[in-house]
């Protein structure tokens, strides 16, 4: 492409894929219908690139997908066995870093964790579990926080502070010691402005922020990913 | 074709495996054609034989759990963890943030409404519970898994007829759940 030209196409799995100047890798795949995994992007938010579950080869060199941006005539890798393998990986420790008990989760069949498990073909977490203590914060009359699950996408930082503009989470430490925190003295989510009809109340991906007493309304088994897999589900979302 | 050696066993679990593999109703039939059942509560045979493909539901919460899968991994030549539980722990791991101690106070000793003078079962018959319980492949090498809690009959006999045809078993979406 030309310096002042404003479009061109590159090369996703040796599909041609357009894009517009400035879009990145993600952005251009999803808007030809293309699904590369990710977990900490959503469309309505700046990228974040913690996840690196986006994580693509772009003229062989691994870069994410969801900060990259698109250039004309680059030619990237996606649903590769290596790229997969390395994000089935990426997703086995975010299985035993947290306690993830499917069965008894109200997010179960709505969680993008777990169908982007069931699309990477992940059947064991591998792993040595670590079983952390993570108390759940039920002090909030119409919310429910359940840490156990925290991927620590930051998608609830961002909704609340950038659409809520409340700022009622946080994350906090480092490593692997980092964790979501609510941004009260007394760390209750009950001590903050948080409603249950802020965006933040409905952004995260897995099951810490839920609403009280809706729980099992739509049964196990139909849910969103029961019915489509996730790379058809999150396609389908971009078109409509 | 000789029949294959199939072993099954509950440990931490709640025998949900099992009732869904009695879930594949009629296919049963099909089933003992191509494999006779060794160890396992359905047979009531209490040890191993050397065995083509054991079946493990639930994780180990205690010490006859370890020697049970132990004895497994020995005689079978391909071990699967059949479950949720035996796949990550599953509901009994739920406790695994509590103090042993302090949860058997609480339910023997200490809970509203027990008979007077209730006391931790401590009879030498019953096997010592383990500080955490753990899912299966932390104790022994498992060959394959096989989520679900349970995995549906249907994901039961997709798996167990693609292993017993030498294909590696493959569920696909419909059949994939951890729930
Ligand atoms: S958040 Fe998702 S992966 Fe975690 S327990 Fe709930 S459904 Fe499972
Ligand atoms: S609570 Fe949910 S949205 Fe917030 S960081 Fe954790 S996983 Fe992401
Ligand atoms: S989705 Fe790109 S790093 Fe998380």
């Amino acid at each position: 492409m030309s310096d002042d030209s404003q479009t061109g196409t590159f090369l996703l799995d040796d599909e041609e894929i357009p894009f517009t100047r400035g879009q990145t890798v993600i952005q251009a795949a999803r808007a030809a219908g293309k699904y590369i995994p990710h977990l900490c992007w959503h469309p309505d938010f700046k990228a974040h690139g913690s996840c690196k579950l986006c994580t693509i080869k772009a003229n062989g060199r691994l870069g994410a997908a969801c900060t990259l941006e698109a250039q004309d005539g680059m030619a990237v890798e996606n649903r590769t066995p290596e790229l997969d393998d390395k994000r089935r990986t990426l997703l086995q420790l975010l299985f035993v870093e947290g306690n993830h008990f499917c069965p008894s989760c109200e997010k179960s069949g709505n969680c993008v964790l777990q169908a982007t498990a069931y699309d990477l073909g992940m059947m064991t977490p591998h792993f040595d579990m670590f079983y952390p203590d993570r108390p759940v914060d039920a002090s909030h009359p119409d919310m429910l926080l359940d840490f156990n699950r925290c991927i620590l996408c930051e998608l609830c930082v961002q909704a609340s502070r950038d659409v809520d503009g409340k700022n009622v989470f946080a994350l906090s430490g480092r490593g692997i010691q980092s964790h979501l925190i609510v941004n009260a003295e007394s760390r209750r989510l009950a001590d903050t402005d948080f409603s249950a009809t802020d965006r933040a109340a409905s952004i995260c991906p897995v099951g810490v922020i839920l609403k009280k007493r809706v729980g099992f309304a739509i049964p196990i088994g139909e849910r969103t990913y029961d019915a489509a897999p996730i790379s058809q589900v999150d396609i389908a979302k971009e078109n409509t | 074709m000789a029949k294959l050696r199939v072993a099954t066993t509950s440990l931490a679990g709640c025998f949900g495996c099992h009732m869904s593999l009695l879930d594949i109703d009629e296919r049963f039939l099909q089933l003992i054609e191509l494999v006779e059942f060794n160890r396992s509560p359905l047979t009531d045979i209490k040890h191993c034989d050397p065995c083509d493909i054991g079946l493990i539901e639930g994780g180990v919460c205690n010490a006859e759990n370890v020697h049970v899968l132990r004895e497994f991994r020995k005689n079978c030549k391909v071990l699967v963890a059949l479950g949720a539980c035996a796949v990550n722990g599953g509901l009994p791991a739920q406790r695994n943030h509590l103090d042993l101690h302090t949860i058997l106070e609480e339910v023997y000793h200490t809970a509203p409404g027990l008979a007077a003078g209730s006391q931790i079962p401590d009879d030498p018959e019953l096997p010592l519970l383990l500080n955490k319980v753990h899912p299966i492949h932390e104790v022994v090498k498992i060959d394959y898994f096989l989520p679900g809690c349970p995995p549906s009959g249907d994901a039961i006999w997709k798996f167990l007829t693609d292993l017993i045809a030498g294909r590696t078993p493959h569920l696909g979406h419909q059949l994939m759940h951890y729930d």
